[in-house]
């Protein structure tokens, strides 16, 4: 059966993508940025998963105000990167699993998850700034190398889902998963945050204890975290922080028990706190004997 | 339904009521993330948005480039940020623009580790200054 061992957590900050594709990485500014990815694509590089399900927002690209889906499954055979306003990402055509995609649309409708279908859509960089850091440079000559599973969340109309909408939709996610009879290694990336605010008088809020918080709470305590009203983000971690309810997804697709393997935290990346955790499920971690970072 | 937060000073939550007003304001500003929309809207702005039944002031606000106003009018950041993008404006240089501290004190505030919560939190702090 397919199972999910481990999962991510990462902003998606569209000057990173932006950074990556002008090559100047390098520069002062944002060599501390992918500095902690340098552990990240190693340990991709090793891990070598089949699926990556790959949680995201969609930024009024592929879907502008006349539908505004709440979980919304890409269910196409490929999705190709959009042009968001200044011409598209140079960066590889996004792959899906296309059966594994429909048989998790089925099981979580069926767990009455009543998500919307996707069988045309373009990504932006929600989606491949995640696959940029993780996977590094690649060209759209370049096969990204694993196949994806996008699932779009609506954070930009209040309300998004509730964390804890968000946490037992993990759940039934890897029930799918788990439901699925070919022997498949899939992981799954919550994406978006940290603490930011893009608009308005406030622009520029940043908190680092919130997000310090956030990010220790996903191995402590994530049921308790799943549960932090909305108001919360929008105070504490500003009006666009709310996009970190996308990582309880990825939690609550997790074990109860988690080992953290890896964690990035830098201020800033433009507007953006970038945040990045690795967290392997307690049992996969132990049957490889591998030591924990820190 | 009760918003529990209104009292966030210097913020736009873009709930229902905002995204009802704004609906083709932001119609308008997402058509431009396709290159040949670009085109039509730089070669005669006037002509483009009159294919947009927005408000008046929403016309207004576009044509001004009030980046502030065009949120006070129902406009979302995410496709605010199109017009910007198709002026060559970036996320952060926008934010330099619409917190009135210009472009360059902004880029340093985020260097110094941007805006903190102090402060920042509620209306009333807001108030006393």
């Amino acid at each position: 059966m397919a199972r999910i061992v481990a999962g991510v957590g990462c902003s998606h900050v569209p000057a990173i993508g932006v950074a990556m594709d002008t090559k100047i990485t390098d520069q002062p500014y944002w060599q501390p940025v992918f500095k902690g990815f340098e552990f990240s694509r190693k340990w991709m590089a090793e891990e070598k998963p089949d699926v990556v399900f790959l949680v995201y927002n969609d930024h009024c690209t592929a879907f502008d105000a006349s539908v505004i889906p709440t979980f919304a499954l890409g269910c196409a055979a490929t999705f190709t990167p959009a042009d968001e306003g200044w011409g598209p990402r140079p960066v590889p055509v996004v792959h899906n699993h296309q059966k594994m995609a429909s048989h998790i649309a089925q099981s979580l409708v069926l767990d009455e998850f009543d998500i919307t279908i996707m069988n045309e859509m373009e990504v932006d960089h929600g989606l491949t700034v995640p696959l940029s850091v993780m996977y590094g440079d690649k060209t759209p000559e370049d096969d990204w190398g694993v196949q994806v599973i996008p699932l779009a969340v609506n954070v930009v109309q209040y309300p998004a889902p509730t964390g804890n909408r968000c946490y037992n939709l993990g759940k039934a996610i890897r029930k799918a998963v788990e439901s699925y009879p070919e022997d498949l290694k899939v992981m799954i990336f919550g994406t978006g945050g940290m603490s930011h605010q893009l608009q308005y008088k406030r622009a520029g809020l940043i908190n680092p204890e919130f997000d310090t918080m956030f990010l220790d709470k996903l191995t402590s305590d994530p049921v308790g975290l799943s549960k932090m009203p909305h108001v919360d983000y929008l105070r504490e971690a500003g009006s666009e922080g709310v996009e970190m309810v996308m990582w309880h997804v990825m939690r609550g697709a997790l074990d109860d028990e988690v080992v953290e393997v890896h964690r990035h935290y830098h201020v800033p990346a433009s507007n953006t706190a970038v945040g990045h955790i690795i967290l392997e499920n307690k049992d996969y971690h132990d049957s490889r004997g591998k030591v924990a970072a820190e | 339904m009760q918003k529990d937060y209104e009292d966030i000073p210097g913020t736009f939550v873009f709930d229902a009521d905002r995204s009802r007003e704004g609906y083709h304001l932001n119609q308008f500003c997402i058509s431009l993330r396709l290159q040949k929309n670009r085109e039509a809207f730089n070669a005669d702005e006037e002509a483009y948005l009159d294919g947009f039944p927005m408000t008046p002031e929403q016309r207004d606000a576009v044509l001004k480039r009030d980046w502030n106003r065009l949120l006070e009018l129902g406009g979302n950041i995410y496709y605010t940020s199109k017009l910007a993008a198709n002026d060559g404006i970036n996320f952060q240089n926008l934010a330099g623009l619409m917190t009135g501290m210009g472009v360059e004190a902004y880029r340093e505030m985020m260097l110094a580790g941007g805006r903190s919560p102090e402060g920042n939190r509620y209306k009333s702090e807001w108030e006393d200054k």
